[in-house]
């Protein structure tokens, strides 16, 4: 019998494995000093387990340990990076390129900065979620300072090509800083190779804790400058005042190098698990549609874990509570604090009669096999419950299209 | 956010789920709500040459507290005259089922759903008395 409840939003949050919290527990306990005491041993206790951290980070991503800041998560991480340049770059110029797909500690940030007088160039995104490269090069004026695409989506999973982007930004003499939020630790990232100049990343959606995370600021070729957005001690070579969350930072290295050493076996595994249930579900169920890349066809273009469906004529939050021991999210505006559906569903051009049926399922480390068979299960009975007595439903079967009715919209 | 008990009741049971036929002179029908906004609801009422209410059905697309509060709609409505619905409050629906303040457009979708169904009968027999007058 599979025990419930079901874990399955891993692009919210994820469990804290516990090695990670092996590794953080003596910061807690023994190893208490504040790392920017100098003067005695608590302090090189300390300063030692955060320089472990952050080389091991630095050789995982692709950078030099001079590289990383440590932040509170990747919210500060994205406001760190885009105001900061934002503010350092202000005499070269004041217009910034992102895209409508972009989490929200990215689109707020652009509009917090629009309200200063920057100039902010939204790129649209295909069905798929991609940005078009060309459309991009177009975008790039010669008042741009910065380039901010993230590279795997929080909802969808789609990945962008960054190494393209990166290489377009370098061309172009652009800084490019990419979101990588959902995708370090899942899909190979070296800021080298991909030529990223600025990369946010956080602990808790890699299975370590939260409130920490990281910035990648590049160092030469070229050397990015950030204004600090916290005053203080100085803390991070000036870029993140602060006193160092030790413990979280030694849990944030420990585990990026789990998903990285993992990472042979455990995306091939969890990728399967995702193939397993969107396959059951096609065989099972009538008018379902994928949204974002097809994982089947492009999986390396999709986060190995993410599957996000919309069940046709089936409200999202009706959905959930007809699996309300598996948990997942929704698209639906029912689910959501604002009350509007998903903006990303909709720049995707995902119609919200669709976006209002969308089931993000979020496969991760301690998901089994057997939990996905019994969420599968799960999942197409209240599809069924629900479309017989979904006025939708039967409409469509009766060959109506729903777009010709006249709705009374309210 | 938790459901109440009678929420979760009429979802994992809801009553009078169905079709009836919309040709039917005694049957009036109500469409509301829209696909976009995440909600449509279907309700349909069987009324007798007396105006009282026989028999409903719904069908609903919508959230819990939206397929609940029409499946309530339909269980007391029946065996009321069609004046005595057309009166019915939301706030009715609201209490019964503990609908928090973020699901009151559910109940006011499910009162709205009932005076479309009975405008439709009446409407059918208008148009029935004027073509036998």
């Amino acid at each position: 019998m599979v025990k419930i409840p079901i874990y399955l939003d891993n692009n919210a949050t994820t469990k804290l494995d516990p090695r990670v919290l092996e590794a953080m527990m003596p910061y807690f306990t023994e190893i208490y000093g504040n790392a920017a005491s100098r003067n005695h041993v608590y302090g090189w206790k300390a300063e030692e387990g955060v320089d472990w951290a952050r080389n091991t980070i630095a050789k995982y991503i692709g950078a030099d340990e001079k590289e990383i800041v440590f932040t509170s998560g990747a919210t500060e991480s994205n406001n760190l990076a885009i105001k900061g340049v934002a503010e350092m770059y202000a005499s070269k110029g004041n217009h910034i390129i992102t895209c409508t797909t972009e989490h929200k500690a990215v689109l707020d940030t652009c509009k917090a900065l629009e309200r200063k007088g920057v100039q902010v160039t939204y790129m649209p995104v295909n069905k798929e979620g991609f940005i078009n490269l060309d459309l991009l090069r177009e975008s790039i004026t010669d008042k741009t300072i910065l380039v901010t695409i993230m590279h795997a989506n929080n909802e969808i999973g789609v990945i962008q090509d960054i190494e393209a982007i990166g290489k377009i930004c370098h061309e172009k003499g652009v800084l490019f800083h990419t979101d990588a939020t959902q995708s370090i630790g899942k899909v190979p990232f070296d800021a080298q190779r991909m030529n990223v100049d600025l990369a946010s990343m956080s602990g808790h959606k890699i299975y370590g804790p939260k409130g920490v995370g990281a910035l990648y600021v590049r160092k030469k070729n070229p050397r990015v400058k950030l204004a600090s957005q916290m005053d203080g001690g100085g803390h991070e070579r000036g870029m993140r005042s602060g006193t160092l969350n030790v413990a979280g930072i030694v849990g944030l290295a420990k585990a990026l190098e789990l998903c990285i050493t993992d990472m042979p076996v455990e995306v091939p595994r969890i990728q399967g698990m995702r193939d397993r249930l969107w396959k059951t579900l096609t065989k099972e169920l009538d008018e379902i549609y994928i949204n974002g890349p097809d994982p089947l066809e492009k999986p390396q273009w999709r986060l190995p874990g993410n599957l996000n469906v919309s069940f046709a004529f089936v409200e999202g939050e009706a959905m959930m509570m007809g699996i309300k021991d598996i948990a997942v999210s929704s698209g639906s505006a029912c689910t959501s604090a604002s009350l509007e559906p998903s903006y990303i569903l909709k720049a995707l051009g995902v119609g919200e009669d669709l976006a209002h049926t969308s089931i993000r399922f979020g496969i991760g480390r301690f998901n089994t096999e057997e939990e996905i068979d019994y969420t599968a299960a799960e999942v197409i009975k209240a599809v069924r419950h629900l479309r017989e007595m979904s006025p939708l439903y039967e409409m469509a079967k009766q060959g109506i299209d729903l777009k010709s009715v006249a709705w009374a919209a309210h | 956010m938790a459901y109440s008990e009678k929420v979760l009741d009429h979802y994992s049971n809801p009553r009078n789920v169905g079709t009836m036929d919309p040709n039917d002179p005694n049957v009036g029908t109500g469409l509301v709500g829209a696909p976009e906004c995440g909600d449509v609801m279907r309700l349909q009422l069987k009324i007798n040459d007396e105006g009282i209410i026989e028999d409903a059905k719904f069908k609903t697309f919508g959230c819990g507290s939206a397929i609940a509060s029409s499946s309530f709609a339909t269980e007391i409505i029946k065996g009321r005259s069609i004046d005595e619905a057309y009166a019915l409050k939301n706030t009715e629906i609201v209490k019964e089922l503990n609908l928090p303040p973020v699901k009151i457009h559910c109940s006011v979708l499910a009162e709205d759903a009932i005076k479309a169904a009975i405008s439709d009968y009446k409407k059918k027999h208008a148009a029935l008395e004027t073509a036998s007058a």
